[in-house]
């Protein structure tokens, strides 16, 4: 039997088998891949509710999956259920009902929605004002006849859908919450826990209250109309993210344990690092050292040097404030090099899926070193002179793509960055 | 992956009805005074409140106090005060590569604004646009920070320093198990030095209630140990933050930290609570651990809320398990994610001072052995998930 294969610092290596992905673009890699390379937008005028007396009208919802009435927690749980059900069989593991190794889930924050608070208030029925206490009445009732709600719901469903092992692990860390979820799949890998883990972000969360939030935090573009131009990455004339829905599933697993039984390999995690940021709750740290440490984390895991990356997959959220910062990051870390790297956002085309974008992203990264082809930023028509970066401005292109790392931040001093490349020979 | 190292416990930050810090909370248990809880508030709710605490001695900026709720004050609280017991606190160079995993709730609803809206939707007939324009209105940016899951961990970043890595697991009670199963695998594994783990809880809230009335299961009337609270028992929830630093044996060797307690083992899982299912896993988690149990000198801290069927079953794998009992429920209530932090802090005090504490209902059995010297930790979820650690004297 050969040695087992060890990475550069001897860890086991980090394999990705399966990968599955839904977007506002549609469901499936292959529709997502052809969409995403055609510079095709997901972002459409939201349907799903009312807007009027709202800033921003606009959003990347799975209006493919979505059907009337689907409260976040279910419908975050179906694009979980159809990205991972696309990964675990293309992977080709375990056996239906069975998936041999951990889940690591990043859910939306759940809550109790207003459609059932609401309901519980018209339940009460009370005649002068409605508060909490007149809810407590009802409560139990309403339950009964609509299903209580609970926190950890969606990971329990999906630990006992795919028959994943021990108990399932959802996690938080805002808009790098994928990522991180990746990160908790590898890191079980390396120590040896199990051969396999299944890595999950899903977000379908598009309410009034989610838009409303991020609105009084003027994360949001209000450039409504048309659309699919708002998500604007690196431009000079770029004002917010565009929130959005997706979800997306790896399934990652030991090389060796991939190569025994034949799977095919899509690509290799080398390595992940993370760093936290004490500036600011929303804003990065103006020196942009936490991002720059996070970067060089990943790269130190990985046991490469900037010299080594190819393509930049950017967290990129066309926020004035991200992109400023996402770009002095890189730009210190790679120096001059950095003119040479191409750098896209998919969220010019599917916006910001939030707890879902660090996976949604890898996914594509993953994609993108398969196919040798880089998905571009579109929207670019002002560049913003203060960001020189090739940007793969509004058309995809073919490139030469060995390594790659995809960036993801989020508000609470979260930082995260994946490095992945092509199965060694 | 060779040689996995020891972790100990090297730092306790608590906050609970009882008091602030493990010492407050220990002389109490100790006593077996009577529990401080609050049947008016909530009527016909009960809960824990948290003791009075002056939130400036850990979190000297107003402006930081302002932009966080009640459960971020808490939890911050608590880990300022772990990380000073442990020695790191005010210290970057150890702060610096401090890793966090905190296990988090959903965050606290504005219970006014949202009442104002329940109170005018029923006035009109476009409700969708009186949502909208009451939320734009009614909403504090500030609140939404505070509803993100993973602002604790950021406030902790940003009041306390901590910026080697922050994670936030969700789930209630398995949230709060997994967290430290992790923190405990990476150091045992050396993917971490030091690791910062806890949780807080703000049970005192409509909002909140409103969640376990759903389900049934909040205790309402009368207050009773979480032993003897019958077939339709419920959980008092408790405000508490509890957090612990664990670290590898040699990192606190080399900076001469002294262990607190060592941390052997920590096992999770699920089951669908099917019958039977909850006295299955934590058979199966015993079975892990029993080996290396000192039957003369261990006992055990219960994590049961008081809720039925599962806190029975707990009892009856814990009678087969034969040592003596203790629960914390009844005592501080129940904290969810905070609650299986704070019963591994209670455990370091049982062994610190070599004895369980005060029974209190009727499944606190068995006297405590002279100079325990262990301790088992469970964890029964009020909906999934079962954990269980053991926790010894490190020296």
């Amino acid at each position: 039997m050969a040695a087992p294969s060890r990475d550069k610092l001897g860890r086991p290596v980090v394999a990705v088998t399966g990968i599955g992905v839904v977007t506002s673009l549609g469901v499936g890699k292959s529709d997502n891949w052809t969409k995403l390379t055609g510079g095709v937008s997901g972002i459409k005028r939201i349907s799903r509710f009312p807007t009027e007396g709202l800033r921003t009208t606009i959003a990347g919802a799975v209006n493919d999956v979505y059907r009337d009435s689907m409260p976040p927690a279910e419908l975050s749980e179906r694009v979980a259920l159809l990205a991972a059900e696309e990964a675990i069989a293309e992977a080709g593991i375990g056996s239906k009902g069975r998936f041999p190794g951990p889940l690591y889930l990043a859910p939306p924050p759940l809550e109790i929605e207003w459609r059932d608070r609401i309901g519980m208030a018209e339940m009460a029925a009370s005649n002068a004002d409605t508060g909490y206490p007149d809810l407590m009445r009802v409560a139990n009732d309403f339950a009964s006849k609509n299903g209580a709600f609970k926190f950890g719901i969606i990971g329990e469903h999906l630990a006992e859908h795919f028959g994943t092992e021990g108990s399932p692990v959802s996690l938080n860390t805002a808009c790098a919450s994928g990522a991180s979820a990746i990160q908790l799949g590898m890191e079980a890998i390396r120590r040896g826990e199990c051969e396999a883990a299944l890595a999950i972000g899903a977000d379908a969360s598009l309410t009034p209250e989610s838009l409303v939030r991020f609105s009084l935090l003027s994360a949001l573009s209000t450039q409504n109309d048309p659309p699919e131009r708002a998500s604007k990455p690196f431009s000079k004339n770029r004002d917010g993210f565009v929130l959005a829905e997706g979800a997306a599933a790896l399934v990652l697993e030991n090389l060796d344990h991939a190569r025994a039984r034949g799977a095919r390999v899509l690509g290799i995690l080398e390595g992940v690092g993370e760093k936290s940021d004490s500036f600011h709750r929303t804003r990065s740290s103006p020196d942009g050292k936490p991002i720059i440490a996070c970067v060089r984390n990943a790269l130190a895991d990985a046991g490469v040097g900037p010299e080594d990356v190819d393509y930049i997959n950017a967290h990129g959220t066309s926020t004035p404030e991200n992109d400023k910062m996402e770009h002095l990051g890189v730009s210190t870390v790679f120096g001059e090099r950095i003119r040479s790297i191409p750098i896209s956002s998919n969220k010019s085309m599917i916006g910001h899926t939030l707890t879902a974008a660090g996976v949604v992203e890898a996914a594509f990264t993953f994609l993108t070193l398969q196919n040798q082809r880089l998905p571009p930023t579109i929207n670019h028509q002002i560049p913003d002179p203060g960001i020189t970066l090739d940007v793969v401005p509004n058309v995809a292109r073919d490139a030469k793509v060995n390594r790659a790392i995809s960036n993801s931040f989020g508000f609470g001093g979260q930082n995260v960055c994946l490095v992945m490349a092509l199965e060694p020979a | 992956m060779s040689g996995r190292r020891e972790v100990w416990i090297t730092g306790v930050g608590l906050l609970t009805c009882l008091g602030e810090g493990l010492d407050a909370t220990w002389q109490h248990l100790e006593r077996g005074d009577p529990p401080p809880y609050d049947d008016k508030s909530f009527a016909p709710y009960i809960v824990h409140p948290l003791a009075p605490v002056n939130f400036d001695k850990q979190i000297p900026k107003k402006s930081d106090q302002r932009q966080m709720e009640p459960w971020q004050r808490i939890g911050v609280y608590a880990a300022g005060l772990a990380l000073s017991d442990a020695g790191i606190a005010g210290k970057p160079e150890l702060l610096d590569t401090t890793d966090m995993i905190v296990a988090a709730g959903g965050g606290e609803r504005d219970i006014a604004a949202d009442s104002t809206i329940l109170t005018g939707m029923r006035k009109v007939t476009e409700r969708g646009a009186y949502l909208n324009e009451r939320l734009m209105s009614d909403l504090r940016p500030t609140l939404f920070l505070a509803q993100l899951p993973n602002l604790l961990a950021g406030n902790i970043s940003i009041v306390h320093g901590v910026v080697g890595s922050s994670r936030t697991f969700l789930g209630e009670e398995a949230a709060g198990v997994d967290a430290v199963r992790i923190a405990h695998a990476r150091i045992a594994s050396r993917q971490s030095e030091l690791t910062l783990v806890g949780g807080a809880y703000n049970a005192a809230r409509w909002d909140i209630l409103l969640i376990f009335e759903q389900a049934g299961t909040a205790l309402k009337d009368k207050f009773a140990p979480v032993w003897d609270r019958g077939p339709h028992g419920g959980l008092a929830v408790g405000n508490m933050g509890a957090f612990l630093v664990l670290e590898s044996r040699e990192h606190a060797e080399g900076r001469g930290a002294r262990p607190r307690a060592r941390l052997s083992a920590i096992l999770s899982d699920r089951n669908e609570r099917r019958p039977g299912d909850v006295e299955a896993t934590l058979r199966r988690q015993w079975d892990g651990i029993v080996a290396h149990v000192d039957r003369a000198h261990a006992g055990i801290i219960s994590g049961a809320a008081g809720l039925e069927p599962v806190t029975s079953a707990e009892r009856n794998v814990l009678k087969d398990m034969g040592l003596p009992v203790r629960n914390t429920g009844t005592y501080i209530g129940h904290g969810l994610e905070a609650q299986f932090e704070a019963n591994l802090g209670i455990a370091c005090a049982v062994l610190e001072h070599g004895k369980l504490f005060a029974p209190a209902g009727t499944g606190d059995t068995g006297a405590s052995p002279a100079g325990i010297s262990q301790v088992i930790v469970t964890s029964v979820g009020n909906w999934r998930g079962e954990g269980m650690a053991l926790v010894e004297r490190a020296v």
